[in-house]
């Protein structure tokens, strides 16, 4: 029993992670209906963002909440600085092509990243800066509740609350829930579409870059590649709440990140990618749209 | 000119004239280059199938290495059991071996196909990849075949005599791939002439409207999947008996995209633009490796990247949209021919 809690709590912290990753895969497809898939490597380019600039300040060995801050603001700023420049250079002059264009242009930059970032910062892996110091905060019979589990879970909700915030009660939230509505209504009723798109791909890249840095304090190895499964996984979990819909994102998150660790707790760990994937077909073969997304109706 | 070009319509001639080039090939150039034309038609096979899939019947599938996995393991599991006869019989050993192959990627297809073939779009994308990522944890868990170590040892072309020649193992399994390319191509190319090939393309245009013209869309989707599995895994049988070893890593989500580069580079609905295209896409990260060599840095994936991404921009529609080569000809030859009317 204490085992099963014990994966529970880790399952929360790995969905919860999954869940900030996911969001941006969501707010993207919400808007432009692409499937973007540099986002991963925009996830991958914050961590070393991170890990830059904690060697260049000199905080890699000073564990602490203002090495948090710090790092966060920097995976953040790299991050949404990547984004608004994909989207500017290699989305928007492909605005009016056909989708399948539009995605493997996606691909092309995803590819782009992974190979740029094994040129510029090696293939090999480098230790990520220790943010926090792991230690048990309590113990519950067993369970154990660790300072990063903690720090994982306060932080993904701060944001979620601050996306929920933004989305929904703020006026640039209202304009970008109008553009992925309806694009060209939006458009007639005032709204700078394109400013909005830039918009969503900054906070979707900042979303990508505070995973990061938690991916990077819970496993403190980054590579080039690591953003290649964790990324396609967020995405499974973005379709399989129901891509476009943001409870949709954070609900199939977390089932991932749950499913995932009881798998590796109770089987067998290497079937863990393929679980994934099973858990999707299925979902998506009972609920063709996801858990939470919306029905279309077709029209002729 | 007029003659090759309608030569170029019987399978069989065309046959006997690119296996001529493989004679040349073989005494002309190195094994490297050699087994590089091997994956340029490995990879036609590929994008011609998947473009059945993507381009036809206008269906996105990302799973297309799964298929191609189901295949190659197959077919190098069968040859585990059935020894592979020296001299001129081994030809028909490997024949054997791609039927079978592509006859159980074909079923994969199938169960893959059916229930998911009800999807649209992304969702259809997502799942097919999932299916493909599947197939692959499944491989490196199963330790008959390997398991994650890979299957070493498998066996492919070996020389043999004819008479007082020497067939070499170059040209053993370059006629075996040309004849599976050539198989891909005409079934293909006829099929989408026909009326099976019309319901394809209905499917693609309106699928709506397709279905109260009668045709039975899902079916119809299933039948182009099926069709298009068995080809990859056709494709998987001799990737596995050329390159002697099989590694599920070299079948991750990679490959598929790689597949749908060469469909999408090529244009949605072109057959000989996936050609070219699998030509292309092989042949330019290897052209680039003497820059490698200068530089000291491996940038040609770089360059591959950006490239892709500037094509997407600069030429939506891939090399050659939905015509084909033929129709280019075609083209020119009615702009050269004087007094033309129009």
């Amino acid at each position: 029993m204490e085992d099963f809690f014990q994966h529970v709590i880790n399952g929360v912290s790995l969905g919860s992670i999954y869940a900030l990753i996911a969001l941006g895969y969501t707010m993207v497809y919400g808007i432009l209906q692409l499937i973007n898939f540099a986002h991963s490597d925009v996830y991958m380019v914050g961590a070393f963002a991170a890990y830059y600039s904690a060697q260049f300040l000199g905080i890699s060995e000073a564990p602490g909440i203002s090495t948090l801050v710090i790092l966060l603001a920097s995976a953040m700023i790299g991050c949404s600085l990547l984004g608004l420049m994909i989207e500017r250079f290699a989305y928007r002059p492909l605005r009016k092509a056909p989708k399948l264009n539009i995605l493997i242009t996606a691909i092309g930059v995803s590819l782009f990243l992974e190979y740029t970032a094994q040129v510029i910062f090696g293939a090999d892996p480098k230790v990520f800066p220790t943010v926090l110091k792991d230690s048990v905060i309590v113990e519950l019979g067993g369970v154990q509740i660790k300072s990063l589990d903690v720090a994982v879970l306060a932080i993904t909700l701060l944001m979620m609350l601050a996306l929920n915030f933004l989305i929904y009660r703020t006026k640039i939230g209202k304009a970008m829930r109008a553009v992925s509505t309806n694009v060209v209504v939006a458009s007639l009723m005032g709204v700078n579409t394109d400013r909005i798109i830039a918009f969503t791909f900054i906070v979707g890249s900042s979303l990508a870059g505070v995973g990061s840095v938690l991916v990077g304090m819970k496993y403190p190895k980054i590579d080039p590649l690591m953003g290649m499964m964790i990324g396609l996984k967020a995405f499974v979990a973005a379709v399989l709440g129901g891509i476009g819909s943001i409870g949709g994102a954070v609900l199939g998150a977390m089932i991932m990140g749950l499913s995932e660790e009881m798998v590796v707790g109770y089987l067998s760990s290497t079937y863990r990618d393929a679980l994934a994937f099973g858990i999707l077909i299925v979902i998506l073969i009972f609920r063709p749209s996801g858990l939470l997304g919306k029905n279309t109706v077709e029209k002729v | 000119m007029k003659i090759l070009l309608q030569s170029m319509k019987t399978p069989l001639i065309t046959f006997l004239v690119l296996l001529g080039i493989g004679l040349f090939i073989d005494i002309g150039v190195n094994a490297y280059i050699q087994l590089i034309l091997i994956y340029i038609l490995i990879n036609m096979i590929l994008a011609m199938s998947l473009n059945l899939v993507n381009g036809y019947t206008g269906q996105f599938s990302l799973g297309h290495a799964g298929f191609m996995a189901t295949g190659a393991y197959t077919s190098a599991y069968l040859s585990t059991l059935i020894p592979v006869p020296a001299g001129g019989l081994q030809i028909f050993s490997f024949l054997l071996f791609a039927v079978c192959g592509g006859t159980m990627a074909a079923l994969a297809g199938l169960v893959v196909g059916l229930p998911s073939l009800r999807l649209k779009g992304d969702y259809l994308a997502i799942v097919t990849l999932g299916f493909g990522e599947i197939i692959r944890v499944v491989l490196l868990n199963t330790s008959a075949v390997g398991g994650a170590r890979g299957m070493y040892g498998i066996s492919g072309p070996t020389d043999w005599t004819l008479g007082e020649w020497t067939v070499s193992k170059f040209v053993t399994g370059y006629s075996h791939a040309i004849f599976w390319v050539l198989v891909c191509f005409f079934t293909l190319w006829r099929l989408i002439r026909s009326s099976h090939g019309r319901a394809f393309l209905s499917v693609r245009e309106d699928e709506v409207a397709a279905e109260s013209m009668g045709v039975n869309t899902t079916q119809t989707k299933v039948r182009a999947f099926v069709l298009s599995s068995f080809f990859a895994g056709v494709a998987g049988s001799i990737f596995a008996h050329y390159a002697n070893y099989l590694n599920p890593s070299s079948f991750s989500f990679m490959r598929s995209v790689d597949a749908v580069i060469m469909v999408v580079l090529g244009g949605m609905g072109s057959l000989t633009g996936s050609i070219v295209a699998a030509m292309f896409i092989t042949i330019v990260p290897e052209a680039l490796r003497p820059l490698q060599e200068i530089l000291g840095v491996d940038i040609r994936m770089v360059i591959y990247s950006l490239s892709l991404v500037l094509l997407m921009i600069l030429r939506p529609k891939g090399l050659f949209g939905t015509t084909e080569i033929t129709d280019i000809i075609q083209w020119l030859k009615r702009k050269m021919s004087p007094g033309a009317s129009r």
